[in-house]
C-alpha cells in the first residue's frame, strides 16, 4: 500500500532538520573550509591575492585567509632547487591597483628574469589592499610556511598609525589570527578591542554564515574565469588622478606638527614582522607622491602633511639602523606623473622603476653575504 | 521576480488556494494579479512610469476585454465587480503616496489622485467610444493588434524605445541627453501582448480568418465568452506575467472555473515543483552566469577551449534560468488550481531541431505555428510555381526570424532566428533524403542517428545562442572564429 506524507509532517521534518543543520555547522568552524579549493589543481592559481567586487573583475574579496592563500599560485608551486623565493608583502600598490599581473612589482621582477645567490628570483606578490602593518603582519605571518627565501617589505607611514591596525575588513574580521599574532609576537593590542568582529554562536550557524560560504563558491567559480581570461582586476578606461592640489592642513590623524608621531605608531608590529622570518628580509619605505600644486609646501599628498611624514623617514631610518635590518629608503624614486589614482599606486613605468631598485637590492643582498 | 516576490507569490497562492472558492477565487486572483503587476514592474528612470506602464497594461487588458465581449456584457453583476476591484486597487496604490512615506508597492512615488482620476475618465472615454463601433469587425480588432504589435516593436527595439523615451522625456521638460533604451522596461509585455493577440485573433469573425485553426477551435466552442475577471486574470495572471508560459484562454478559464480547493497532495506537487524551479534558477543558473558568455567574455577569453566551456555555460545557464522560472509559475498557479502548460521537456536531449523546437519554450513555438506558420503556409502554397522547398525554407526563415524578433528587435536577434530556420529547414531535408537512402529499420543505425543528432542538435542550438547572447553580430562572428580555432 502507498503510504502518502502528510503535509505537516514534512514541513515539520523541514523546518527541524534544517534548524539541526543551522545549528550544526556551527561545528565545522575549526574545519578550515577555505582549504579546500579548485586553485592549483583545476584552475592554476592567482598571481595576487582575491580583491575587488567590479563584476567584470572576475574577482571578490572576502575575509578568509585560508581561501586566500589557497587560491595564490604560491600555495600550488613546489619550490625547484634552482628557485630563489621572493615573497613580497604590502598594501594596494603593492598587489596592483589598476595593474595588469605582468605589470605590478612582483610580474616585473619576474619578467626581468633576475638570479640571486646562483639561483633563478621568483617573486610571489602577496600585497593587499588596505593599508596596516597588522595586516600585513598576518599575510607575512601565513606566508613563512612556504619556505622564503627573502622578504621584502614594501611599507608607507599610513600603515603605522595605531587607530588603523585592526580597520583593516581582513583584520576585524579574523579575530582568531589577531589573538594568535598578539600573544606570538607580544604585541600592544588587545584581542578584545572592540574593532574585531568576535562571532557569536549564532554568528557561526549556516544562516549567519552563508554570505561567507557562498563567497568561497563564487571565488571557486570565478577560478574558471581567471583560467579563461587572465583578468582578475577591472580596469576602467578613465579614473580620477589622485589628487595634487590640498587643503591648507597639516594634521597627520589628528597629530599637529609639534605632536611626537612615534608614539602614535605600531613600531612592535613592524619589529615582529621584521624578526619573523628566518629568512632576511628587507624594509622598503614604497615611493609617494610628491605633489608640486595647491599647498604642496604643506603637504606631500593626500596622505602625507610634510613634517609627519619627514619625521617618519628619520624615525624609520634611525629605526633600522639602529637594529641592523635591511632598509630601503624609496619615497621619491617616483616622479608624479607616475602615479595612477592614489598617492601610493604607480603606473608600469612607475613600478619598473621600482623593480629595478628592488631588483638590485634582492641581488646586491647575495653579493654582500 | 526576486526570491522576495517570488515567496510572497507563493504564500498569497497558498492563502487563495486554501480559503477561497468559486468565484472568490476568481476576484481573489485578480486582485493578486492586478497588485503583481505594480509590484513587479522594476523601476524605470522616468517619473511615476512605473505606475503608468502597469496602468496600461490593465488599461489594454480592459479595451481588449470590451471589444472582444458581447455588447452590453459590462453590466453583468460580476464583470462590474471586476472592473470595481481594478479601479480600487489602482486608487489604493495611488493613495499610498499620501498615507506611505516611501513607495509601497510601486518602486517609486505615485502621480497625484487626481491625474489617475483623468486616467480613468480616459479610460472610460475610451471605452464607450469602443461602444459606439461596431464591435468585433475585423477593423477594429485588427487596429488592435496593430496597436499591440506596435508597442511590442517599440519595446523591442533599442533606437525606436530610446527615441520614445526622449519623447516622454521631451514633454515632462527632463533632460534627454540620459534617456536610454532601458528606461522603457515594460514587465511581461512581450506575454501580455501574445495573450492579447491570442483573443483578439480567435475573436475574429471576418472571412479571411475562418481558415485559421483557432476559428476552428471557436467553431468548435473552444473559446469560450470570458468573463472581465477571467479574462484579466487570464492575461496578468501572477504567476506566469514575468516569464509565461502563454497559455491559451479556453484551457486556463476551464481551470479556472473548476471547482478547487487546495488539497494536501496538490500542495506537496506545487511545493516539489516550486522547490525544483528555485534550485534551477538560484542556485545552478545563477551560478552557471559567472561564467557564461557575454560581450565582456567575447572579446576576453584566450583560447578554444574556454571559449566552448563558456558557451556550454550560457547554453545550460539559459535554460535552467528560463526552464527554473517556469517550474516556480507552473508551481504557484498549482496552488490556486491553475495547470499552467509546460514549457520546456529536455529540449537538449532531442534528436533533431524540430523536436528541440517542440520541447523548448513550447507555448511560444505553438503560438507561433498557430498565428503564423500556419496561415503563412497556407497562403504560400497559393502560389503555384513556387517549389515546394522553397516554400519549406520560406516559412522556417520567416517564422524563426520573428520568434527572433520577438525576444528583440536587433540584428543578432534576427540572425539567431534565421540560423535556428536555417537548421530547420536543412533538417527537413536532410530526413527526406535519409529515409530514401537508409534502412532506417536497422537498430544499430537507429541509435547512431539518435545519438548523433542528438549531438549535432545540441551543439547546433548552443552555437546559435552565440548570436542570441551577443549583442554586436561582429562580436558572433569573432566568437564563431575562436570556437573553431580560425583566429
Amino acid at each position: 500500500m502507498e503510504i502518502k506524507p502528510r503535509l505537516f509532517t514534512v514541513l515539520l521534518k523541514a523546518t527541524l532538520l534544517f534548524v539541526l543543520f543551522n545549528f550544526a555547522f556551527i561545528l565545522t568552524n575549526n574545519i578550515p573550509l577555505g582549504k579546500f579549493t579548485l586553485y592549483n589543481s583545476v584552475f592554476p592559481g592567482r598571481e595576487r591575492f582575491p580583491f575587488g567586487e567590479h563584476p567584470h573583475a572576475y574577482n571578490l574579496s572576502l575575509f578568509n585567509l585560508d581561501a586566500m592563500f589557497a587560491s595564490h599560485i604560491l600555495v600550488g608551486t613546489s619550490k625547484a632547487s634552482d628557485e630563489y623565493r621572493v615573497l613580497l608583502i604590502g598594501d594596494s600598490s603593492v598587489w596592483g591597483t589598476l595593474l595588469t599581473p605582468e605589470q605590478t612589482l612582483a610580474g616585473q621582477l619576474n619578467s626581468s628574469a633576475i638570479s640571486a645567490c646562483g639561483k633563478t628570483v621568483r617573486v610571489y606578490n602577496l600585497g593587499y589592499p588596505y593599508i596596516s602593518l597588522m595586516q600585513e603582519l598576518m599575510i607575512l605571518d601565513e606566508a613563512l610556511q612556504y619556505e622564503p627565501d627573502m622578504v621584502v617589505w614594501l611599507t608607507t607611514l599610513e600603515s603605522f598609525p595605531r587607530d588603523k591596525q585592526f580597520g583593516a575588513p581582513l583584520v576585524a574580521n579574523s579575530p582568531d589570527r589577531v589573538r594568535d599574532l598578539i600573544f606570538k609576537y607580544e604585541l600592544n593590542g588587545s584581542p578584545n578591542d572592540p574593532a574585531l568582529n568576535h562571532a557569536s554562536t549564532w554568528d557561526q550557524t549556516f544562516v549567519s554564515q552563508r554570505r561567507a560560504l557562498a563567497d568561497l563558491i563564487r571565488l571557486q567559480i570565478y577560478g574558471a574565469l581567471w583560467s579563461s581570461t587572465g583578468i582578475d582586476q577591472f580596469y576602467p578606461e578613465n579614473y580620477e588622478r589622485a589628487q595634487t592640489d590640498f587643503e591648507a592642513d597639516d594634521e597627520f590623524h589628528g597629530l599637529k606638527p609639534s605632536a611626537s608621531l612615534r608614539d602614535t605608531l605600531s613600531l612592535d608590529i613592524l619589529d615582529a614582522g621584521m624578526n619573523a622570518a628566518d629568512a632576511p628580509t628587507i624594509l622598503v619605505n614604497e615611493p609617494i607622491l610628491i605633489s608640486n600644486g595647491i599647498n604642496s609646501d604643506i603637504r606631500y599628498n593626500f596622505f602625507y602633511p610634510r613634517w609627519a611624514y619627514d619625521e617618519y623617514r628619520l624615525m624609520l631610518d634611525e629605526y633600522t639602523s639602529s637594529r641592523g635590518l635591511h632598509y630601503l629608503d624609496l619615497w621619491d624614486l617616483v616622479p608624479m606623473e607616475e602615479f595612477t589614482n592614489s598617492s601610493v599606486h604607480l603606473t608600469p613605468k612607475g613600478e619598473a622603476m621600482l623593480a629595478n631598485k628592488v631588483g638590485e637590492a634582492i641581488q646586491n643582498f647575495c653579493a654582500m653575504k | 521576480m526576486g526570491l522576495t516576490q517570488i515567496f510572497a507569490s507563493i504564500l498569497a497562492a497558498s492563502l487563495v488556494g486554501a480559503l477561497t472558492r468559486g468565484t472568490t477565487r476568481v476576484f481573489s486572483l485578480l486582485a493578486l494579479s492586478v497588485l503583481g503587476v505594480y509590484w513587479f514592474q522594476p523601476t524605470i528612470p522616468l517619473r511615476s512610469f512605473d505606475f503608468w506602464i502597469p496602468s496600461l497594461s490593465l488599461l489594454l487588458v480592459t479595451l481588449t476585454w470590451f471589444i472582444t465581449s458581447q455588447s452590453g456584457a459590462w453590466r453583468a453583476r460580476q464583470n462590474i465587480l471586476g472592473l470595481s476591484i481594478i479601479v480600487g486597487l489602482i486608487t489604493l496604490i495611488d493613495l499610498t503616496r499620501y498615507i506611505f512615506p516611501d513607495p509601497f508597492i510601486t518602486t517609486t512615488t505615485p502621480p497625484r489622485l487626481i491625474i489617475v482620476i483623468g486616467f480613468f475618465v480616459f479610460t472610460a472615454f475610451a471605452v464607450s467610444l469602443l461602444a459606439t463601433l461596431s464591435r468585433r469587425i475585423a477593423l477594429t480588432l485588427s487596429l488592435a493588434i496593430i496597436l499591440l504589435i506596435t508597442i511590442l516593436l517599440i519595446l523591442k527595439s533599442p533606437i525606436l524605445s530610446l527615441q520614445t523615451s526622449t519623447l516622454f522625456r521631451a514633454l515632462a521638460n527632463r533632460p534627454t541627453d540620459t534617456a536610454s533604451a532601458l528606461d522603457l522596461r515594460w514587465l511581461g509585455f512581450s506575454y501580455i501582448a501574445f495573450r492579447l493577440i491570442h483573443v483578439l485573433r480567435d475573436k475574429s469573425r471576418t472571412p479571411q480568418l475562418t481558415l485559421s485553426g483557432s476559428v476552428r477551435d471557436k467553431q468548435m466552442g473552444r473559446l469560450p465568452e470570458l468573463t472581465f475577471p477571467e479574462f484579466a486574470t487570464y492575461v496578468v495572471f501572477f504567476p506566469s506575467l514575468s516569464a509565461g508560459p502563454i497559455d491559451r484562454a479556453e484551457r486556463f478559464v476551464q481551470d479556472l472555473k473548476k471547482d478547487f480547493a487546495l488539497t494536501q497532495d496538490e500542495t506537496l506537487m506545487a511545493g516539489q515543483r516550486i522547490a525544483i524551479g528555485l534550485f534551477k534558477k538560484f542556485v545552478v543558473a545563477d551560478a552557471l552566469a559567472y561564467i557564461a558568455l557575454n560581450d565582456s567574455l567575447a572579446t576576453q577569453v584566450r583560447t578554444t577551449g574556454w571559449m566552448w566551456i563558456i558557451l556550454y555555460a550560457y547554453t545550460f545557464q539559459i535554460y535552467f534560468d528560463f526552464s527554473g522560472y517556469t517550474d516556480i509559475a507552473i508551481g504557484i498557479a498549482r496552488l490556486v488550481g491553475i495547470k499552467l502548460p509546460e514549457n520546456f521537456a529536455a529540449p537538449y536531449t532531442k534528436p533533431n531541431l524540430t523536436q528541440f523546437w517542440n520541447n523548448w519554450h513550447m507555448t511560444l513555438t505553438q503560438w507561433f505555428r498557430s498565428y503564423f506558420f500556419n496561415p503563412f503556409n497556407r497562403w504560400i502554397r497559393g502560389y503555384k510555381n513556387v517549389p515546394a522547398w522553397l516554400m519549406l525554407l520560406i516559412g522556417q526563415l520567416a517564422t524563426m526570424s520573428l520568434i527572433g524578433l520577438w525576444h528583440g528587435a536587433t540584428v543578432n536577434f534576427i540572425l539567431w532566428g534565421a540560423w535556428h530556420g536555417l537548421g530547420l529547414f536543412l533538417q527537413n531535408r536532410w530526413s527526406d533524403f535519409a529515409k530514401t537512402r537508409f534502412n532506417m529499420n536497422n537498430p544499430r543505425l537507429q541509435t547512431a542517428l539518435q545519438f548523433g543528432g542528438t549531438l549535432l542538435t545540441f551543439h547546433f542550438v548552443a552555437l546559435g545562442w552565440v548570436f542570441f547572447a551577443l549583442s554586436d553580430p561582429s562580436l558572433s562572428w569573432q566568437v564563431f572564429m575562436k570556437l573553431f580555432n580560425l583566429l
